[in-house]
């Protein structure tokens, strides 16, 4: 259909584009932002390719060996600015990002090159990484492996054989043998020293209790300081164990050859895990890939968190939110049916409505403002004075911890739970209530036995999008009891097993914490993506339940909508 | 079996005792429940009432006003003592704790008395020569506890009061000492006797200038240890100033040891170079009368004098265009045109006291220009003033007694010029918006100015709307009014889902990928803002060319899937011709060409960055709220609309907006409180440098982020912490006003066409 571009102007038409523009512009956003955070956070446990190359700069040539990180296009003036040669003619050239490793060696872990420069590409089957505690990977070739300091075995080729593969088995046996103990010690370390730690600290405290109580009965402190050497022993005990898996655990050691042609020697204690990318099969790199996203959700972090997993992260936030809901949603509820059920309405509850409403949009730092003052400091320090003068002057209550975050948070989201519980109470038809109240039962039987049954759905929905929120909120808690490392759970099997007074690790704090504070961004910015993601999907999974609750709800009650 | 049923109900008996209990119980919970769910109702709802009242109750110490009374000490009013050592007073100083007085008198001896009883804690006497007496006693730093003397026979004697605190038996107790930093003999300034002295320096390099009639000696001396013996020894150079026109009254050196400040009669001021020995001295007319009072305020950088009608000025150096340094009157001070009788300075803030002849105390602080205090302390003149270093307490001589204040002024530093306007700092060159609240060194002038960051928040969410409001606003039309109803609860939920995305995600990506993103390819993202919508159009116009039979295959409403290649195809045929375009124009690097052709600073996490992130996080929230509005405009108005004959767009914009039109300003308003209060993406995708520059493409720190940044570490209860509560609730003012218009506005239109 032909028709002129002043008639089309004319109808309006491209406006209802532009509109339509919009919408798809929107779409792109939001789809592009998860795409981007789900390809950057899945693909870094995939084990990529490790390139090894000659790398000319500045007239010299060098090894570089390493995996390609990302390319950028860089204009050709930008780069001659930096004093790096361009052929003229050229607008842009690309520049290429390599994760090279081996930190203790050469200082960086990254490296930027010119993709140019970077000629005789190969891959060896040989060529190894090795995931280390400290300074990050390591890449180069397996060259020796020790035991106590004598050679165990050796080897100076390049090529894939059967002495290599001996000797990279031996290699991987060896990591299994100390991971193994270093597992051990671990759990000798967090569990049992952890508890003697903890009850000799308690018993410090309930010295200075009975030193402030003034109880001059010497009993108390005898029974004290025999428990105390009592622990003491235990504690020499375990010392010894630790040591001897100490010494097991650093028998072993090898020695690579890196990229700069120098040999460097590593205790096994230290590396986490080795493998060969350029050797490992479709399957290998699968398993590889599921052991490392285990290790993610499942493992503590390392090396200030740039590497390893994030579960303290994981369970901090969780516990967090458990305990926000506990509180949140009983009071919301009560909240919303004394206001729609009980108070009278008029133009009191009006505006108490409103005022629940906006302080829905009340910016979550001034939440976080004032739980730090009234919460930490004003409530919190007198319940130190009260109940813990012993622990003084260092603050049990009068910090930032676990109880504080959940309890600032639950203010936070208490007007989205009066906000759906009374949504959810005023889609009730009155003839239901006054059938109840016909019938002879009071008002507290209706709305035990008939109003909150059916408003429970939206009771749900509304506490799980509090859930979503709170799960999201990083800004209150920064100021109320989050911290970037925790020493230990905040719900552990020592005496009272829930420490609310702790201060705890979560995944919002995490990303923030990781992505800008780390020392070393580049190299933890995988693992960031990668938390970003997890916590994208904890909350939409949150948002899409309290979706279906909603509908479930509307579909139950049309019936009743008439 | 009805008939069986019938023979089986039991007669129904409900006044059985049993059944009354049951009664009973019953409106008995009934009663418990309601007053269960009133108090918990009513308490929920204090809660939230109490965030208001709490910042509130942070807040307002800082606008309160200072009060004075006479010190308390168990219970009793600490009255007026005898002056204890007797004889005239010198100088007189308090310890950190006020518990503990100094006084030189004219014996010469020093006293340290009990503030509280005036009972000596011990005495002992100034060690001079035989015929040496006391010319003048100079203040040299009240903060680090040093004054001088200068005496009869040309030498000056500087001395320090020191104090030591031991807890025997868990008491504290304060032994105070005398300690001389240049060594116990006296050092040779000139040869008249020092009736004028100013002395300065610390560590091992001092000077000092003295003298009397006008012949002033420079003297400089500089301390060396003996290795072996420890013993200091001082190397005294001495040199003659240049003789002055006018003859001298008062002197004072700065910290720098540079500048000489002189106060001259007829309320002359003289300032000197002593670096150079032949620049003139600049004299100023400070005063009509005469200089009475003539102090360094803390830190050394200003000057504060008071002439004979009780004026008092602040002034300090202020670079001019040429480079040198002019004195320069900054604020006066009204103190009711009495002459002073006291003037005193504060140890730990730019702030001082005084008292006039009527007896009228007066606190103030300078940076703030806040006057804290008018009270009538005695009755008439009085003879000398000290401050306590924590400015807790304050010493007034008067009529050979001593008298012992208490002082009550925590935040002086705070007054609504000092927040909002512009205010003069210490080494600047005009008055400006500053926001510094702390720095390394003690003597310095905290800036609190709320400007910079009420501007930065203002722009961060000017920027955010202005991507966000037509992209938002755009999008619920045509969802709400042109979409296909299937697509619509696709797509409705899609763009909200993004309100519940954690903004510690957006703030994220804004910081680590979409700033390095842009720097790069800035001239690519501008370039995507012009094709885009063009490229909409045009594709929209060869789709109206199509033959119907084309046209048709696509149900009506469904049309926006088609632009979903389209705008991804047009941003990559920006991308790709973002490079030549680059180089035809920008010389290769649009982001180098705007710093270097245009001279405009660029950073790399800037304002767009902001703009976006933010934007991102404000579409949903306003997306939703107008397309609700514009889906909730009764559709028999829109159907008359279209059964007149007007197209549907003409229906949209001169039926349907007009309607929606107060729910979409509500929705911009929501939409503007969020951006307004939005933390993490602008902690995480700025520099958080408190500037106010309305560049797109420099950082900015808003109030929020700045909660967040200096929260944890400010001290409970002082200034900076009370700003940062009120900071904290001008946000909470803010967002409460907005949403609350907004949500009237709302509630407003429901009722109105709730009828239609």
């Amino acid at each position: 259909m032909r028709i002129s571009f002043s008639e089309w102007t004319r109808s309006g038409s491209p406006w209802v584009w532009l509109n339509a523009g919009a919408v798809a512009i929107s779409v792109i956003m939001v789809i592009g932002l998860l795409g981007l955070i789900a390809v950057r956070g899945l693909g870094h446990f995939w084990p990529a390719d490790v390139l090894q190359a000659t790398y000319s700069h500045a007239g010299q040539e060098s090894v570089l060996v390493g995996e390609l990180v990302e390319s950028e296009m860089v204009p050709a003036a930008q780069l001659r600015d930096s004093g790096i040669e361009v052929p003229e003619g050229v607008d842009h050239m690309q520049r290429d990002l390599f994760k090279v490793g081996n930190r203790d060696v050469t200082g960086a872990d990254f490296v930027w090159a010119i993709d140019d420069h970077v000629t005789a590409r190969s891959y060896p089957e040989t060529l190894f990484v090795a995931e280390r505690e400290e300074w990050g990977n390591l890449y180069g070739y397996l060259r020796s492996i020790k035991q106590n300091g004598e050679l165990v075995g050796q080897y100076d080729g390049y090529d894939a054989g059967p002495e290599a593969a001996a000797l990279w088995d031996e290699l991987q046996r060896r990591i299994e043998r100390a991971r193994d103990l270093h597992a051990q010690i671990e759990s000798i370390q967090k569990g049992e020293i952890g508890a003697i730690n903890y009850e000799i600290e308690r018993l410090r405290l309930k010295e200075r209790s009975l030193e402030l109580k003034n109880v001059s009965d010497p009993a108390p402190y005898a029974d004290i300081e025999a428990r105390r050497a009592e622990l003491n022993t235990e504690y020499e005990a375990l010392q010894g164990e630790l040591l001897e898996l100490n010494q097991a655990m650093n028998r072993d050691s090898f020695t690579a050859e890196v990229a700069n042609g120098s040999t460097v020697e590593v205790q096994l204690s230290k590396v986490v895990r080795a493998f060969q990318p350029n050797a490992m099969g479709l399957f290998d790199k699968i398993g590889h890939y599921m052991a490392k996203i285990w290790e993610f959700v499942a493992d503590d972090p390392r090396e200030a968190n740039t590497e390893g997993g994030i579960f303290p992260a994981i369970y901090g936030t969780v516990l967090m939110v458990i305990l926000m809901s506990v509180m949140v949603t009983p009071f919301g509820v009560v909240a919303a049916v004394y206001l729609r059920e009980y108070a009278k309405q008029g133009f009191l509850t009006r505006v108490i409505r409103i005022a629940v409403n906006n302080l829905a949009g009340v910016p979550s730092i001034v939440y976080g403002v004032f739980g730090l003052g009234f919460f930490v400091y004003f409530l919190g320090g007198h319940i130190d004075d009260l109940f813990f003068p012993e622990a003084k002057p260092s603050p049990t209550f009068g910090t930032g911890g676990l109880m504080w975050a959940s309890l600032t948070l639950a203010l936070l989201t208490v007007p989205v739970v009066i906000v759906a519980t009374e949504e959810g109470l005023s889609r009730i038809p009155r003839a239901v209530r006054e059938g109840s109240l016909a019938l002879g039962a009071t008002k507290a039987e209706t709305l035990w036995k008939v109003v909150l049954p059916m408003a429970s759905p939206a009771i749900m929905t509304g506490v799980i999008l509090a859930i979503a929120r709170a799960a999201g909120e990083v800004a209150p808690l920064m100021l109320v009891g989050v911290v970037k490392l925790a020493p230990s759970l905040p719900l552990d099997m020592n005496y009272p097993y829930l420490h609310l007074d702790q201060k705890f690790m979560h995944l919002g704090f995490h990303i923030y914490d990781v992505g800008f504070q780390s020392p070393n961004v580049e190299a933890a910015r995988p693992l960031v993506y990668a938390t970003a993601l997890l916590l994208v999907v904890v909350i939409a999974l949150l948002n899409f339940s309290a979706i279906a609750i909603r509908n479930h709800l509307r579909e139950k009650y049309k019936a009743l909508e008439m | 079996m009805s008939q069986e049923a019938t023979a089986t109900v039991p007669d129904l008996d409900f006044d059985t005792p049993s059944a009354r209990r049951k009664r009973k119980v019953r409106a008995l919970k009934d009663r418990i429940a309601s007053l269960g769910i009133g108090i918990g109702g009513i308490s929920v709802i204090i809660a939230i009432l109490l965030i208001f009242f709490y910042l509130l109750y942070e807040v307002l110490p800082l606008f309160q006003s200072a009060e004075v009374e006479p010190w308390q000490q168990n219970g009793a009013v600490v009255e007026p003592y005898a002056l204890p050592g007797g004889g005239q007073t010198l100088y007189l100083a308090m310890e950190e704790q006020a518990e503990i007085g100094l006084r030189l008198t004219d014996t010469p001896a020093l006293v340290f008395f009990d503030t509280r009883s005036g009972d000596i804690v011990s005495e002992q006497p100034v060690a001079l020569a035989e015929g040496v007496s006391i010319r003048s006693v100079v203040d040299i730093s009240p903060a680090r506890r040093l004054f001088a003397l200068g005496l009869s026979d040309g030498t000056a004697l500087v001395l320090r009061h020191d104090y030591k605190s031991s807890y025997p038996d868990g008491k504290r107790v304060i032994t105070p000492e005398i300690a001389y930093p240049l060594g116990e003999a006296p050092i040779a300034v000139g040869e008249r006797p020092l009736d004028l002295l100013a002395v300065n320096g610390d560590g091992d390099d001092w000077r000092l200038v003295g003298g009397s009639d006008g012949v002033l000696t420079r003297t400089d001396v500089s301390l060396t240890e003996n290795f072996l013996t420890g013993e200091v020894q001082a190397d005294v150079d001495s040199q003659l100033l240049p003789s002055q026109d006018v003859k001298p009254n008062k002197l004072l050196l700065m910290p720098d040891r540079r500048w000489l400040l002189v106060a001259a009669p007829g309320g002359k001021l003289v300032v000197k170079d002593l670096q150079s020995s032949d620049a003139v001295p600049q004299v100023l007319p400070a005063t009509t009368g005469e200089i009475r009072q003539f102090e360094l305020l803390l830190g050394g950088t200003s000057l504060m004098l008071a002439d004979d009608k009780g004026l008092v000025s602040q002034w300090f150096l202020v670079r001019n265009d040429q480079g040198g340094w002019d004195m320069t009157r900054i604020r006066d001070f009204d103190n009711g045109g009495k002459p002073l009788s006291g003037f005193v300075t504060e140890h730990r803030r730019k702030g001082f006291a005084t008292v006039d002849s009527d007896g009228t105390l007066r606190l103030f602080s300078t940076t703030a220009e806040r006057n804290v205090l008018n009270e009538e302390v005695v009755d008439g003149d009085i003879d000398g003033i000290a401050y306590a270093p924590r400015s807790n307490a304050l010493l007034f001589e008067k009529d050979g007694k001593l008298q012992f204040w208490a002082v009550h002024n925590e935040h002086p530093e705070i007054s609504w010029s000092a927040l909002w306007s512009q205010v003069w700092y210490e080494g600047y060159e005009e008055p400006s918006y500053v926001w510094q609240s702390s720095a390394a060194n003690n003597d310095f002038e905290p800036k609190y100015s709320l400007m910079p960051l009420a501007f930065g928040t203002l722009k961060a969410a000017f920027y955010a709307m202005l991507l966000a409001t037509p992209l938002a606003i755009c999008g619920a039309i045509y969802t709400a009014y042109f979409m296909a109803p299937g697509l619509r609860r696709k797509v409705k939920p899609m763009i909200e889902l993004m309100e519940a995305l954690p903004t510690v995600i957006l703030g994220f990506l804004a910081g680590l990928w979409l700033a390095p993103f842009m720097e790069l390819n800035l001239a690519a993202v501008f370039i995507t803002l012009l094709v885009v919508p063009l490229s909409v159009i045009a594709f929209a116009f060869v789709w109206a060319q199509m033959p119907n039979r084309i046209r048709f295959l696509l149900p009506e409403g469904w049309d926006v899937t088609l632009l979903v290649p389209v705008v991804i195809l047009a941003t990559m045929f920006s991308f790709a011709i973002a490079g030549p375009i680059e180089n035809a124009l920008f010389s290769g690097d649009m982001r180098f060409w705007v710093s270097q052709e245009l001279g405009i600073s660029y950073d790399q996490r800037n304002a767009l960055v902001v703009g976006i992130a933010m934007g991102f996080a404000v579409i949903p929230t306003i997306f939703s709220i107008t397309e609700d509005a514009i889906f909730a405009v009764p559709k028999n108005l829109s159907y008359g609309s279209l059964a007149l004959g007007a197209t549907p767009w003409q229906t949209l914009v001169r039926v349907v907006l007009p309607t929606a039109s107060p729910g979409i300003f509500s929705a911009v308003m929501i939409g503007m409180g969020r951006a307004v209060g939005e933390t993490m993406i602008v902690l995480m995708a700025t520099g958080n440098t408190p500037i106010m520059d309305i560049n797109i493409f420099e950082g900015m720190r808003t109030l929020a982020a700045n909660i967040a940044v200096e929260m944890p570490e400010s001290e409970v209860g002082s200034t900076h912490f009370r700003i940062l509560f009120l900071a904290a609730f001008v946000l909470f003012m803010f967002t409460f006003i907005v949403n609350t218009l907004a949500e009237s506005i709302r509630q407003h239109l429901r009722q109105k066409y709730g009828s239609l």
